[in-house]
Formats: C-alpha cells, structure tokens, sequence
C-alpha cells in the first residue's frame, strides 16, 4: 500500500493549542510520525532578560496558565536561593496548598479533555462542572481564577483565614465524592475501557530511554516523583503515595491521574489543618548577588525545570524553562507508531501536551555556527563536577 | 436588502457559530473560553455553539498575542471563513500584547493581523466577560440591519 503524508494541526478540533505532527499512514495505520513545534514561540526567556525580578514573576506566570504556579514557584525557589533569603513556614505551606489545587484543577480538566477525544461528552462536562469548585477555591485565597499571583518574592501575597479553610474543605469533600464516581468510571465503564486500553503503549523501558516525566512515566510503572525524590516546599511533611500503573497505556494515564486527585485532596487536607504560624512574607532586597540556580518542580504533567543566573543586578542575566511536556513529547511519537488514526487525538490528550509552557524553549540555539556535541561521559563528567562545587557528590553512582 | 442577506443576519443573531483559535496564547484565555461553553456559564443555551472549521464559523475568537508563526495561518482561517465575518480579540494579549509585548517572536496585539470586531480585556479574561463580549456584538450587529 503506498504511503500517505498527512498533516495534524496547527489547527485541528482535537488540538486546543498550536502544535503540528505530520503523520505518515499506510491506510489506517501510522507508520511514523514527526512532530513541529514553534508556533507557540514568544521569545519569554529573552523577554525575562529585560525585565526584573518582580515584573518577570508576572512573566513566568503567564508561561502557561493551566500550571501557572508551578512555574513561578519553581522561579522564585531560584530567586530566593540566590536572594539567601530565608522564606516563612507558613509562605511554604500556602504554597504547596495553592499547588495543590492547581493539580487538582489540571487533572480534572485533563480528565474532560480526555473524554472529550474519546467521544465521551459527559464525562467532558461533569468534570468542567466540578472543576468550578477548585476555581472557586482559588478565587477565594488568591483573588484569581486562573493565574493566581499568590507568590511574591520572599513568601506569599494573602494570608488563609479560618473562613476560608472550612470553605476550601467542604469544597474538596465535595470534589472527593465526585472523583470516587469518576474513578468507577474510568474502570468499569464499557466505552472508557474500549477507547483507551492497550492504545498509546510505552513501555517502562522506552519511558525511561526517552526521558518521560510525571503521569506518563508513572503509567509505565516508573516511581518518577519529585515530591517524593527530592522533596520541596513542605512536601517532607505530608503523608502521600506516589501513584504508579503497570499498563503502560492510555488508560493507565487516566488512572493515574484520577487516583492523584485523591491523594491531592489527602495533601490540601493536611495542609490546611496544619497551617503553621508566623509571617507571611519577608523582604528581599531588589538586587540579587551574581550566581546560578537550579531547581526542578513537580508540575501536573511533570517534572518542571528552571535555570536561573543572576548578575548583581535587579535583571537577571539569563533564565531558562525545561517545561515537562517538552520531556514527553519524544514519548509522543514513539506512542502513535503502528497506532490507528483515530486514535491519534486522544494518545495526544493522554500526555496532557501544554504547548504554551513549551514553545518558548524549542528554538533556542546555544551557539550558532559553532555546535559542540558533548558525549555521555563528559556530559555526566560535567555534571558531577558542578555538583561537587555545590557539595553534593554524585561520583559513586 | 436582499431576502438571502436578511436571512443569513436572522440566523446569525439567533445562533452565533464560533471558531477558537489560540496564536500563542498561554492557555488561561483559552480554558475561559472553555469554561464559558460548559456548565457553569454554558453559552451553548443561547445558541453559541463552538465549531471545528472555520468553513462554518460566524466569528473567530482569537486568544494570544499572535507570534510570527500563526500569524499566517490565522490569516488563511481568516480568509476560509464564510461573509458576514467577525474577529473577537479575547484577554489582553489579544488587544495589545499584554505582557508579552516587546517579545521578539510576538506581532502584538490581533489588529495587526485582522479587522477586529471586539477587544475583551483581562489577563485572562472571565468567562462573564467573554458572554458580555459576545452580546455586545450581536447588539451591534442588531443595530447595522
């Protein structure tokens, strides 16, 4: 049978955001695919360059608006790391309350959009009703529906009164009841099981080999957390399972995720009821000392990385994002060979693909003209090395 | 008038088919956009329906502040669109940029690309705001016949 190239998107009904992947068919079959990125290109990482560290607070937030606070809270981890500023406890913990929510908030939306590929409407409108709970929650503690500014450098914007944890908490026990319906759904009903078992296979060594990150490794059976490996904020502190599948394909992604918001609600729970007390926010001067920082952030699609070097002015000299869809996208396309093409929307869906958090990075050359290709070794080398400097030794490994 | 134009307004004021297009947009505007077509908000109840190709499509909600790489396309869906035609530009970067004005891959704000027909401010905008948008249009169109 003779080979066909199709395009999918920039434009597409399945694609909520620009993103283009050429599929080559053999009848209803993929035989491989590639996949175009940039469409989404702003130019936010030179654009950071020019700003300060408070304006690009307001920049970093708007990389993406689905985990807006990942982003920041992931700059401003950074920014505090070389301000050696000491951030309150209390900071800390709103914070991780706040993105907890926010993974709630994704994961239930993910859940619509799924659906919403599988031909399974209502599914698409019971989430995005209840996902109203979660905007609602953060509307009351942050002031915003979707990009929240609840962090400020040196801790957070609002305090949480005693009003609004009774208020937050009987909206989560509501959202509780729902998602142990959705989790029945997702298991048992017939359509669900149909449309997403055995489709989008990747296997835990090839999750490994491209370097998949969040949900989509951890349906592969891969433990990747770092909430759990490398806690930040207050993670330390709270009692949650990392939750992993061993199907490797699309409806292990949903049960991930579904099971995540459970675990999301246990964390929100703790948070609130152990607030502790203090200040809320400490100030840090407007200059920061020349350094680098590198800090990585569990974001709802994954492992989030941001790469920040300051200069001893209030600019910093250079950030860069490594966004986690950027990390599964390789994952993608491996997924779609020897798939259908009906298939195609909801394998994309399945990695919860947030191109506005990626495209600022995938045009970016380093040194133009002059490329150099680090092997492995030297590329671990370096890595160890830089680690010794910060006091951590990765040699044995 | 002809009895076609007058048909072909009827139909457009009773039930409004919207196209999204998002050019570089970071996602808030795009989920209000979303949320207003769903439950809570639920335009769909006064005939506002979202559509997949532009070939069907009323008026073109464009969120983001178009970056180099869209602008052409959006030009071309602009173009694939069927007369009368009506261009909303949803949140601030679609009005002018917003924070991503001076962004070198950015052609700030939708005017620069298309006529546009209303500007919803907001960063991101409410879905309230995006319903107040969408009347405001068919009032004005209301007023044209």
């Amino acid at each position: 049978m003779s080979k066909i190239t199709i395009p999918f998107g920039p434009q597409h009904p399945a694609l909520k955001e620009p993103e283009n992947f050429m599929l080559v068919l053999e009848g209803e079959q993929i035989t491989s695919a590639g996949i175009n990125l940039g469409y989404n290109h702003r130019g936010m990482e030179k654009a950071a360059e020019e700003r300060t560290y408070l304006q690009d607070l307001y920049l970093i937030e708007r990389v993406c608006g689905i985990c807006s606070h990942s982003h920041t809270t992931c700059y401003i981890t950074n920014v505090e790391e070389l301000a050696k500023c000491e951030t309150p406890k209390r900071a800390l913990a709103i914070r991780t309350l706040i993105g907890e929510l926010e993974r709630v908030h994704s994961h239930l939306l993910w859940l619509g959009v799924a659906g919403y590929e599988m031909g399974f409407e209502t599914l698409f409108m019971y989430t995005w009703r209840d996902r109203e709970q979660v905007l609602d929650c953060l509307e009351l503690l942050s002031g915003n529906r979707v990009h929240y500014s609840i962090n400020t450098i040196g801790g957070v914007r609002r305090d949480i009164t005693a009003e609004q944890k009774t208020e937050v908490k009987k909206r989560i026990n509501y959202l509780m009841e729902r998602t142990n319906y959705y989790i029945k759904l997702a298991t048992e009903e017939p359509t669900v099981l149909a449309r997403t078992q055995k489709v989008g296979k990747l296997p835990l060594d090839v999750a490994i080999e491209r370097g998949a990150v969040g949900p989509t490794a951890r349906a592969s059976g891969l433990a990747r957390d770092v909430r759990k490996d490398e806690p930040y904020l207050i993670y330390n502190e709270l009692d949650f399972k990392v939750i992993t599948h061993n199907t490797c394909d699309v409806f292990g992604r949903l049960v991930v995720r579904a099971l995540e918001l459970v675990e999301s609600y246990k964390m929100i729970h703790q948070v609130i009821d152990n607030l502790p007390e203090g200040p809320i926010a400490v100030k840090v001067p407007m200059k920061i000392a020349p350094g680098e920082a590198v800090n990585h952030y569990e974001a709802p699609r994954g492992e989030d990385i941001h790469y920040l070097k300051s200069n001893g002015t209030d600019k910093p000299e250079r950030l860069k994002v490594r966004a986690p869809t950027l990390a599964n996208l390789q994952s993608v396309a491996y997924m779609m060979e020897g798939g259908w093409l009906a298939d195609v929307p909801l394998v994309i869906a399945a990695i919860d693909p947030c191109m506005s958090c990626t495209d600022r990075a995938a045009v970016w050359d380093a040194k133009k003209g002059k490329t150099e290709v680090y092997s492995w070794e030297e590329m671990r080398k370096m890595g160890i090395e830089h680690y010794k400097r910060r006091g951590v030794d990765f040699s044995k490994l | 008038m002809k009895i076609i134009d007058k048909l072909i307004t009827w139909s457009l004021l009773k039930s409004p088919w919207i196209l999204h297009f998002n050019s570089g947009a970071c996602n808030g505007c795009d989920i209000e956009i979303v949320d207003a077509l769903t439950p809570k908000y639920d335009v769909e109840r006064f005939g506002i329906v979202l559509k997949a190709t532009p070939r069907h499509a009323d008026i073109l909600v464009v969120s983001g502040p178009v970056t180099r790489q869209q602008a052409k396309r959006l030009k071309t869906i602009y173009e694939q669109m069927p007369e009368p035609k009506f261009v909303m530009a949803v949140g601030a970067c679609g009005c002018s940029g917003g924070v991503f004005n001076g962004c070198y891959g950015v052609i700030p704000g939708v005017h620069q690309t298309l006529p546009v027909s209303v500007y919803i401010p907001g960063c991101p905008v409410r879905p309230e705001a995006i319903i107040d948008g969408v009347v405001k249009l068919i009032q004005s169109v209301e007023g044209k016949k």
